[in-house]
């Protein structure tokens, strides 16, 4: 009887057919593009506002970055991982945009003295959690309550924590992508999910369905 | 035996996995007796597990449309 071969984890799955469509953009069928990105678009708007802080400038850069990502997608290496690749573009393009717009100006600056403190930051806020029904997370009070604290992150923090935590890149490609070491990124993703943590925690912590009349009467944990 | 202080520095290693075996184990040891640390080690990965699900991010409506319209009428595909 011959062997079955396992089937292959999803993950690679996915990877083969990625690498799959780009070889076949790079070799002419250019339209298959729009689907090579599709499950990227989102993330792509959301790195370039955590840079730009507004919408129509985050949509343009995300625009210019897939139309770069298109122009260069034949130099991506083999073994390299596209949504690395395109998430650096991304980066770069608001970056840039950035400091076109003096953006970086009206920032406040990183206090740097406290990046060798140990922890650097004490929690304060210890009501427990309830579980958080997923549904809830479409719910405009709870999409608020979190931009609200994204955006009260330190930049550097904030572009840390958006590749890593959101958008699930590694830390050694967070690291790429932003041009810091893994300690680096180590050290401000921690500070950067303390302070959401801290931030969200009036919202999620004890009685939180008290605030949020659209769940009221229910209890799904 | 781990003091807060230090399960406080290494939550995020935790979380990850990222944590010298042995640390891991004094770090649990600690977690079964220390309530706040418990809330923080909870309320953190409920954290992450809020911010990880892309419906709660809002993008502006008809970005995607916009995003490919662009796209074609750029690259002409």
């Amino acid at each position: 009887m011959a062997a079955t071969n396992p089937l292959p984890p999803l993950n690679n799955a996915v990877e083969r057919d990625e690498s799959d469509l780009i070889k076949c953009v790079c070799g002419g069928q250019k339209e298959l593009f729009h689907e090579l990105i599709r499950p990227y678009e989102r993330g792509i708007y959301l790195a370039a506002f955590s840079i730009l802080h507004n919408q129509a400038d985050a949509e343009e850069a995300a625009q210019e970055a897939l139309l770069k990502a298109f122009a260069h997608l034949h130099e991506l290496r083999s073994g390299e991982k596209f949504k690395s690749w395109l998430f650096l573009i991304a980066v770069n393009e608001a970056r840039m945009r950035r400091r076109k717009n003096h953006q970086h100006l009206f920032e406040p600056i990183d206090d740097e003295a406290s990046e060798s403190e140990e922890g650097g930051f004490m929690p304060r806020q210890f009501a427990d959690w309830h579980d958080v029904p997923s549904e809830a997370f479409e719910k405009k009070e709870i999409r608020i309550a979190v931009q609200k604290a994204l955006d009260g992150l330190p930049p550097k923090y904030r572009e840390v924590f958006i590749l890593r935590d959101v958008q699930h890149l590694s830390v050694a490609e967070t690291g790429r992508v932003l041009g810091l070491s893994t300690p680096a990124v180590k050290t401000q993703l921690h500070r950067a999910r303390l302070q959401m943590r801290e931030q969200l925690a009036p919202v999620f912590g004890k009685r939180w369905s008290d605030r949020l009349p659209f769940i009221k009467g229910r209890k799904p944990w | 035996m781990v003091t807060c202080a230090q399960v406080l520095k290494e939550l995020s290693n935790y979380i990850d996995e990222d944590i010298d075996p042995r640390l891991r184990a004094e770090i649990e040891e600690h977690l079964r007796g220390c309530h706040r640390c418990s809330i923080l080690l909870d309320s953190t990965r409920k954290t992450l597990r809020i911010v990880g699900d892309d419906r709660v991010f809002e993008v502006p409506a008809g970005y995607s449309e916009r995003l490919h319209q662009f796209l074609t009428n750029k690259l002409g595909i």
